[in-house]
């Protein structure tokens, strides 16, 4: 039996290289990636650990953009005071991943690359308008968050492409997020679904732009072109906020699981759509 | 192909070990270190039984790999009590009978530890919270949280 290899690289170019060798899996905090192991009785031929690569590991806030490094961990995520001030709903999708323990470990680019349909970080990164900054054999490119989502288990990904960070844009005065998902019991489960409600409110209170992201209710979290019109021009009213809603349920392509069934996922996604809308405009300061 | 040689610091004392690279942690600390303290339970990171402290985080050992720990500061439930005595998390899981089996209470003990460092007065709310991923499937967890309440409130020197 031949045993797998282990590299640490400090440089992403190394990682890229040690990549592209047949059978090589990318390692950010392993907590999928070491139950795979385990479940499957697969080994790699090696595992590339990305965690010493000093870019994937930090959190960059300028005057125009939001850079968070792939390696970043939720721990580390919710213990950033200035990043939760940018973008609180997608902090608090990221530190909804799992324990105590997990959030030690786990990290934002590796809950994207995982590609679950309940991801817990992904949906505010879209609503966000994340973009991913990806390097591999073929150099650097950008994909948005939304685009490289293919279906469960699958992303728009070439072997020894690395996501390197996923860059938002720094929110402006009056924009605020919020996650929220539904589980049975109030902490360690997967959404049954899971909503982000990223808006900005002006002076009056008046909703001027609204993105709205749906998880666990679809192959992929989604944005919901529609949920989020139906917020613009209004302060979000009851009116308003049902029609979102009614968005968000009719963009839901559920299956029925253990967690809850496709009638259930479709109504719980508007309510979620609702609450969700309501905290993040309260986060902005200007709602009526 | 040769194992991996790391060199690592288990509760204040250098180690050396070789492992396989899909080797966890939990299982270097267990089977190449002798240090049974810390257990297995699901192996999958849900029950928390393996906690340890890793460079100053709360990890699952099983989720981690032995050859992730070269430099590492680790410390596990064998580094918790000291010559001169029990750590007072453990000597107050005594006094509130928090353990029965006692196959969680070396995860619980390690994360409640870490808690306390970080957080020296939490609430009750916090505390569930920061053990959600522990399982206790003897104790119904009340006992443990009133523990976890009670050594806060004595290492603040407020004694209940």
């Amino acid at each position: 039996m031949s045993s797998s290899r282990y590299y640490a690289p400090t440089q992403l170019n190394e990682a890229v290289q040690q990549l592209a060798q047949q059978g090589a899996r990318a390692m950010a905090g392993g907590t999928d990636l070491l139950v795979q192991m385990r479940s499957r009785l697969e080994k790699p031929a090696a595992i590339v650990d990305l965690k010493k690569i000093d870019s994937l590991r930090r959190v960059d806030i300028t005057a125009d953009s939001v850079r968070i490094g792939s390696g970043v961990t939720g721990a580390e995520l919710g213990e950033n005071t200035a990043l939760v001030a940018c973008y609180p709903g997608v902090v608090e999708g990221a530190e909804l991943i799992g324990s105590t323990q997990i959030q030690g470990r786990a990290t934002i680019g590796g809950n994207l690359c995982n590609g679950s349909p309940a991801a817990d970080s992904v949906p505010a990164l879209i609503a966000a308008n994340g973009i991913c900054e990806i390097t591999g054999a073929s150099g650097e490119r950008q994909v948005a968050v939304a685009d490289l989502l293919l279906g469960p288990g699958r992303l728009d990904l070439q072997p020894g492409d690395i996501i390197t960070a996923i860059v938002l844009p720094k929110p402006v005065a009056g924009q605020a997020d919020a996650y929220l998902r539904f589980i049975p019991r109030t902490e360690m489960d997967l959404a049954v679904a899971g909503v982000a409600v990223n808006l900005t409110l002006d002076e009056q209170g008046v909703c001027q732009q609204a993105r709205v992201a749906i998880g666990g209710v679809a192959p992929t979290a989604l944005l919901v072109p529609d949920a989020g019109a139906a917020l613009v021009g209004t302060r979000l009213d009851a009116t308003a906020l049902t029609a979102a809603g009614e968005a968000a349920t009719a963009a839901a392509r559920p299956i029925s699981d253990k967690r809850g069934t496709v009638e259930y996922r479709r109504k719980i996604v508007a309510v979620l759509t609702r609450r969700a809308a309501v905290i993040a405009a309260q986060r902005t300061g200007r709602a009526s | 192909m040769a194992r991996n040689h790391v060199t690592t610091t288990v509760n204040g004392e250098q180690v050396e070990y070789l492992c396989d690279t899909t080797q966890s942690l939990l299982s270097v600390l267990r089977d190449e270190l002798g240090l049974t303290g810390t257990k297995e339970g699901c192996a999958t990171g849900d029950c928390g039984a393996c906690s340890v402290v890793a460079d100053g985080r709360l990890v699952c050992a099983c989720l981690m790999l032995g050859v992730e720990a070269e430099g590492q500061q680790i410390e596990t439930i064998e580094g918790v009590a000291s010559s001169a005595g029990l750590h007072p998390l453990q000597q107050k899981f005594l006094e509130h009978a928090a353990l029965q089996c006692g196959i969680c209470t070396p995860g619980i003990i390690v994360a409640a530890k870490a808690l306390l460092e970080k957080n020296p007065d939490p609430t009750e709310e916090e505390v569930r919270y920061w053990l959600a991923g522990n399982l206790c499937r003897c104790t119904g967890y009340d006992k443990i949280i009133r523990a976890v309440l009670d050594t806060a409130k004595q290492i603040q020197g407020v004694s209940s």
